[in-house]
């Protein structure tokens, strides 16, 4: 059983109480709210007649539905428009602020709490999203959570929760020139699996995630879900430190002080016991490239498709199924896969670093001939960071399109979405089928540089060429 | 199919009722409820979108049509399932669609917590069997569709088809269950004290002010 790392001191600190079934009573620090997984809770509130207890320490945008065109209200879709009006009521009734569109504030929502320095090392964040588990990149623990368990959050500002177990993940060594820290969790899921973290949070440690920026460690800690690991996290540092300085919520003068002391004595100690842990060389990590219908489907991008020899046994159903979906031959390269479709964008890879990445591969280039290549900054500030530095520009000229903040293609609950059998090239999280709005469509992931690389060769490319062209 | 079945209150001891097969590992929530279904304030209409892709997909295929939608499973109150099921988006939505639809309890290899938490907090037991249970499990009940099983919560035990196979269910979700308290909000709201001593140890609640 785990004992000292951060992942147990925070979870006593918040503990309180153990409840009847079994189950522990956990205090929830911050609770983030979007409108996909919100209205129904605040109907359950309403319908047992409970009020808001913190309305303060739930924060709301919307990311999901917003078009990434014209953000005009009201929106061309009467359902995207009744979802935000409904999420705009119910934070205007119980006093619940709301970055809403054109506030300078908007984005995709483990987008925004961050950059506003809402996420904190040592709280525990709650939000109906999956992807919750970025803000363990502060050394939070942060975890997806249902409809109803944002109603009990909204009414008690706590959940009812069982004790993770804690498998540190230690990476040694150094990512090289082309490598990004989405390769390295595409790496870490195919070689623990998707099932692997079930029950499991995961620390990433080790002088490789000490070396990632606060934006690489948010993209690991973004798909620590998609290998079954409900949170991630990395124990905060003085890179965490220098991130939240100075941001809006952040805390500042002589609390500050006390914040950087109280948050460095949450930090696993040198004497922490972990029920697991399992051990990775950055250094031996190619670019990543998913060729299937599951995250842990995914090689690198110097490699085959797998055959179903190379398969192990109990996946070689899934490898059947995807073989079929992805019209994806067993032994064939990866590279030179062409594409229709490149997304750059998401909770995943929708930050100022990752459009850099990208950027730099596109810039003085052309998309390919036929490709729909198009870049979504996760946020308005974001937004206006980027465009600062001229890479809207970079974009524009290379053939992209440079839209508005939201979630996009990622997930399809807007008007960006695959058509038929398409195939993208992805920075997103997630390739399972259908995922992108057409039954039949396919998603290859990868980080932002290999989608600029596919966007400019119209084929699944090692971005390593590129960057040294 | 919406369910003319009351939805689970109180007491969760036992489930039964016909069972539905859904073969295969990893079955996200996508799959279950894809995403444009998701563009709704309530949850009432879900229950027909269940697997709305993969049904449709099926639809036409020499495999098909997919098992919601073969005459035999309507009413079907007992889904048994394959490893990490409900895998991806924590959306609700799914363990909705699929308690509109008519399930009641789903048995399988293994769950995503997300999913499995949802589906507690429903009142839908999620029980485990292991890997060649489970084909047989499957086996049985697909030779069988009309003959209706048993599910045991407190005890973890399926009954069916002359056959008995011994589950598992956790500690804290089957006493959840059987004593009627997997709706843990009101025990959550109740426990003020708490609430209030706990928030009073956090520093950052008051904003690392001056102790």
């Amino acid at each position: 059983m785990s004992a000292g790392t951060l992942y147990d001191k925070v979870w006593d600190l918040h503990r309180v109480a153990e409840l009847p079934g079994g189950s522990s009573q956990l205090f929830i620090g911050l609770h983030l709210i979007h409108e996909v997984t919100s209205p129904q809770a605040f109907a359950g509130l309403k319908d047992l007649g409970l009020s808001v207890r913190h309305p303060e320490r739930t924060v709301a945008t919307v990311d999901h539905i917003v078009p990434t065109t014209s953000q005009a209200r009201p929106f061309a879709d009467p359902l995207a428009e009744e979802m935000l009006a409904t999420l705009e009521a119910n934070c205007a009734a119980h006093g619940i602020t709301l970055h809403g569109l054109g506030s300078g504030r908007q984005g995709i929502v483990h987008v925004i709490a961050p950059e506003l320095g809402l996420t904190q090392p040592g709280m525990t964040v709650a939000c109906g999203d999956s992807h919750t588990s970025t803000h363990g990149a502060f050394g939070a623990i942060a975890f997806g959570i249902g409809t109803s368990q944002v109603r009990d959050v909204l009414a008690s500002q706590s959940l009812a929760m069982g004790k993770l177990r804690v498998r540190r993940i230690w990476v040694d060594g150094q990512l090289q020139p082309g490598v990004y820290a989405k390769d390295l969790v595409l790496h870490v899921i195919r070689t623990l699996g998707v099932k692997g973290g079930v029950g499991y949070a995961y620390e990433f440690a080790g002088p490789a995630i000490e070396a990632l920026s606060m934006e690489e460690r948010m993209t690991l800690c973004n798909m620590a879900i998609e290998g079954g690991a409900r949170c991630g996290y990395v124990n905060p540092d003085r890179t965490t430190f220098d991130y939240l300085q100075g941001r809006p919520f952040a805390p500042s003068g002589e609390a500050w002080d006390r914040a950087v002391a109280w948050w460095s004595s949450l930090a696993s100690g040198a004497d922490a016991v972990f029920d697991d842990e399992v051990r990775f060389d950055a250094a031996a990590i190619a670019p990543t490239v998913t060729w299937g219908i599951t995250p842990g489907q995914g090689i690198g991008v110097d490699e085959t498709v797998p055959t179903l020899e190379q398969t192990e046994p109990d996946e070689r159903p899934l490898a059947e199924e995807a073989y079929r979906y992805m019209d994806l031959q067993p032994g064939a390269p990866i590279a030179g896969t062409p594409v229709d479709v490149c997304f750059i964008g998401s909770c995943t890879n929708g930050r100022l670093s990752d459009l850099q990445a990208a950027a730099a591969v596109a810039k003085g280039r052309q998309v390919a001939p036929g490709i729909k290549a198009f870049v979504v900054p996760g946020s308005e500030q974001v937004a206006a960071a980027a465009e600062a530095e001229g890479l809207d520009q970079v974009f524009v000229a290379a053939g992209f399109e440079w839209r508005e903040p939201g979630c996009s293609m990622c997930l399809a609950m807007n008007p960006d979405r695959l058509e038929g059998r398409q195939i993208s090239a992805s920075s997103s999280n997630r390739n399972f089928k259908g995922r992108q709005g057409s039954a039949s469509g396919r998603t290859l992931l990868m980080s932002p540089a290999m989608v600029a690389a596919a966007a400019i060769t119209g084929r699944v490319s090692d971005v390593r060429e590129l960057l040294q062209a | 199919m919406t369910s003319p079945a009351p939805f689970p209150s109180g007491p969760i001891t036992a489930v039964c009722g016909t069972t539905v097969v859904v073969r295969g590992d990893d079955i996200d929530t996508d799959r279950i409820i894809p995403a444009r279904f998701l563009k709704c304030v309530t949850f009432d209409a879900l229950g027909p979108a269940a697997f709305a892709d993969d049904r449709a997909e099926l639809a036409q295929a020499v495999a098909g049509p997919h098992p919601f939608d073969r005459p035999e499973h309507q009413g079907a109150t007992i889904l048994l399932v394959n490893r990490n099921f409900g895998c991806g988006s924590s959306r609700e939505h799914a363990p909705q669609a699929l308690m509109r639809w008519g399930i009641r309890a789903v048995v399988g290899e293994s769950f995503a917590e997300i999913f499995h938490g949802n589906c507690l907090a429903l009142g839908i037991p999620c029980l485990v069997a292991g890997h060649e249970q489970m084909l047989a499990i499957q086996e049985a009940a697909a030779a069988a569709p009309a003959e209706p099983f048993e599910l045991d919560v407190a005890a973890a035990r399926l009954q069916g088809a002359d056959r008995v196979w011994e589950l598992e269910l956790a500690g804290g979700p089957r006493q959840m269950l059987v004593s009627g308290q997997w709706d843990a909000t009101g025990q959550l709201v109740a426990n003020d004290a708490g609430l209030r001593s706990t928030a009073s140890r956090l520093p950052y609640l008051s904003g690392f002010a001056a102790a």
